[in-house]
């Protein structure tokens, strides 16, 4: 299991299109991605889930992997993170 | 039976053929119980398979015709079909409840539009409509219901709908599409800022056209005057081709004067500019024979991101516009942000008045940093062409004052820097405040210009929100107030040498031509498209005959007494 925890700094949140970049990405990979935030966890190759989150600014979440690809997966994702997301 | 109807006149032209009337296909779902949800799952999936080929093939059409922008939101309808939370919740459905997978898909879809409706984020409001589009798409292949689609018009036919969704004009056939009308909507919707775009006359807003209209009903648009012929008889119809030829004919004319000048039969010149707001607009505003740019707004550089626009940036869209331009006069308004107009990454406060609040000039004396960013981006682009640079929403002329010595600071230490910078650049004001017109006479002796910005000196002087509808039919262009202001704001800069500009709505409009060529307005700006039929229009009149008219134009008691008198006065274009 591979688990990273972020800061969300983008002043929408994860709203706009890097939702749509963070989802593509987990869904390139076959292990489990989730997305934690304010005490609830959803499937983060899920566009609607991620968005039911309402994650905004300022925000501490978790990502976690697990499966066949995870080393590769959470670096991917902490790419697209830190492109536009936060830190 | 010949029936009339009458809408709003979005988009110019006359268009005469078959109608084909876009229908909501029904889509009725009952609930029934499955016996095999296997199956009934495996149909779910399929359907969601068609639906998917369907939007690839729309996104791919899309981004071929309209760009990268437009086709984006197929894109986002994609994702949503490949979202695995939502084809499990349908799945578990028809597998738990053994329910069929229309009443399966209708409980999730409804659950999730929901719970997106009730965020308080319009982004998400947003993407509760996507949600609901795409399950429509899914649910019509599940219900077996063909779809109207605009791509199936294999005829030349005026279209028929409630409304035309982004989604609908992609698949616009447009060798077959000669015009269309709707039931809702107004001069700034979709629809008709799309048929003005694509050159096709269009009504909107004719409120029962759907109801009126038959699929292969004869039909005349008439979308210079807003009215729609259903089964017109020939004496009508042959009326209407004559108007028709006249108005291609006369756009062949428009055509002509394209490298001509602005000068009126006894020689007084004028200079017509385009409106513009990024420097992709620049291929119309040459095509349609612009003498320069009067308004260039600069909001769209720092609005749809996470950050201001820094200076490099913006140097290169002011430099290109500039250098494409070729020493044509081009006015570059500086941000004009605040009220209506958000950015996120301000943090601006929420006000209950935000036209009168803390908007455009004010905020740029308070943000310093971001105004000077601005001024030195436009200092360095000057040695690429005619810069002339105006402050929106002035109302006191210390402002003005703060903002030149503002500008004066970041010229010194550009020229420190050792940049190039023009030998002169023009400061002026936008006039859009009633104070600033009242005492133009006391700004023209420190300002180099004024640009009238109609749109908000109509709602400022009338005290009347142009986007409420109630209170709509108090936006008068032509109440005498307003005439008079105008005439005030020319006659004090032209005493101090000064020039004059109108860059809002106004400018080009065929009413309002003769009047303010009359009061002696130096320099109109308008949409591209306005650009020919105004320079013919001028072209027709005489200074000498518009003044003393546009003199007695201010002594009408009404707006519509003034739209009248110069219908009467032969001074249309038409």
């Amino acid at each position: 299991m591979q688990q990273k925890n972020f800061k969300i700094t983008s002043e929408t949140g994860i709203h706009a299109r890097p939702a749509t970049q963070l989802v593509n990405k987990a869904g390139q990979f076959s292990s489990d991605v989730t997305l934690e935030y304010n005490g609830k966890s959803v499937n983060l190759k899920s566009i609607m889930g991620v968005m039911s989150l309402g994650v905004g600014q300022g925000a501490e979440v978790t990502i976690t992997v697990e499966g066949n690809d995870e080393e590769e997966a959470i670096a991917a994702i902490e790419e697209v993170v830190k492109e536009g997301l936060g830190e | 039976m010949a029936n009339q109807l009458q809408g709003i006149a979005a988009s110019k032209g006359i268009a005469i053929a078959k109608a084909f009337v876009l229908e909501q296909p029904d889509m009725t779902v009952e609930k029934t119980s499955v016996e095999d949800p296997a199956a009934e799952s495996e149909r779910f999936r399929s359907a969601v398979g068609k639906a998917k080929e369907e939007l690839e093939e729309i996104k791919a059409k899309t981004l071929e015709e309209q760009g990268e922008e437009n086709a984006e939101i197929f894109a986002a309808h994609l994702l949503v079909l490949d979202d695995p939370e939502l084809l499990k919740a349908v799945e578990s459905k028809i597998s738990d409840e053994k329910i069929n997978a229309e009443s399966a898909l209708k409980d999730v879809t409804d659950m999730f539009v929901t719970m997106f409706q009730e965020m308080d984020n319009e982004y998400m409001q947003e993407r509760a409509a996507d949600i609901q589009d795409v399950s429509k798409r899914v649910m019509l292949h599940l219900l077996g219901v063909e779809n109207t689609s605009l791509a199936g018009i294999k005829d030349t036919s005026i279209v028929i709908a409630e409304d035309l969704t982004p989604s609908d004009t992609a698949q616009l056939n447009r060798d077959y599409t000669l015009g269309f009308a709707t039931d809702i909507g107004g001069r700034t919707s979709h629809s008709a800022i799309m048929a003005r775009s694509l050159e096709l006359p269009a009504v909107v807003g004719t409120k029962e056209v759907t109801a009126q209209v038959k699929t292969g009903d004869l039909l005349i648009i008439d979308g210079i005057e807003g009215a729609v012929f259903v089964n017109p008889d020939s004496a009508v119809v042959e009326e209407y081709e004559k108007k028709q030829e006249g108005f291609l004919q006369q756009k062949e004319k428009w055509k002509q004067v394209v490298n001509e000048s602005s000068i009126t039969t006894d020689n007084h010149q004028v200079e017509l500019a385009a409106n513009i707001g990024t420097p992709d607009d620049l291929e119309g505003v040459l095509n349609n024979g612009a003498e320069g740019i009067g308004l260039y707004r600069t909001e769209f550089l720092y609005m749809g991101r996470n950050e201001l626009p820094s200076e490099d940036e913006q140097f290169e869209a002011y430099k290109k516009v500039l250098t494409e331009m070729e020493n044509k006069p081009v006015v570059i308004r500086t941000l004009d942000i605040g009220g209506d107009k958000d950015l996120p990454y301000l943090d601006l406060p929420e006000e209950l008045n935000p036209f009168l609040g803390f908007r455009a000039i004010r905020l740029c004396l308070e943000e310093t940093d971001m105004f000077k960013t601005q001024l030195r981006a436009l200092l360095r682009a000057s040695a690429f062409g005619n810069l002339k640079i105006m402050f929106p929403m002035v109302a006191t002329i210390e402002e003005f004052r703060e903002a030149k010595a503002i500008f004066d600071e970041e010229w010194r230490n550009l020229k420190e820097e050792g940049h190039e910078i023009a030998e002169k650049i023009e400061l002026g004001i936008m006039v859009e405040i009633p104070s600033t017109a009242v005492a133009a006479d006391l700004f023209a002796d420190e300002v180099d210009f004024f640009s009238i910005g109609t749109n908000d000196l109509i709602q400022y002087t009338l005290a009347a929100d142009r986007m409420s509808e109630k209170v709509s039919h108090l936006y008068q262009p032509y109440h005498p107030a307003i005439l008079r202001l105008v005439k005030q704001v020319i006659d004090a800069a032209h005493e101090k040498g000064k020039w004059v500009g109108m860059c809002g709505e106004m400018a080009g409009e065929e009413t309002a031509v003769p009047i303010l060529l009359g009061l002696g307005l130096d320099e109109f700006s308008m949409s591209a498209t306005s650009i020919l039929p105004a320079r013919t229009q001028v072209r027709g009149l005489a200074y000498e005959d518009v003044q003393p008219l546009a003199n007695e134009v201010l002594n009408k008691k009404t707006s519509s007494e003034v739209e009248q008198f110069i219908k009467e006065q032969g001074l249309l274009n038409v």
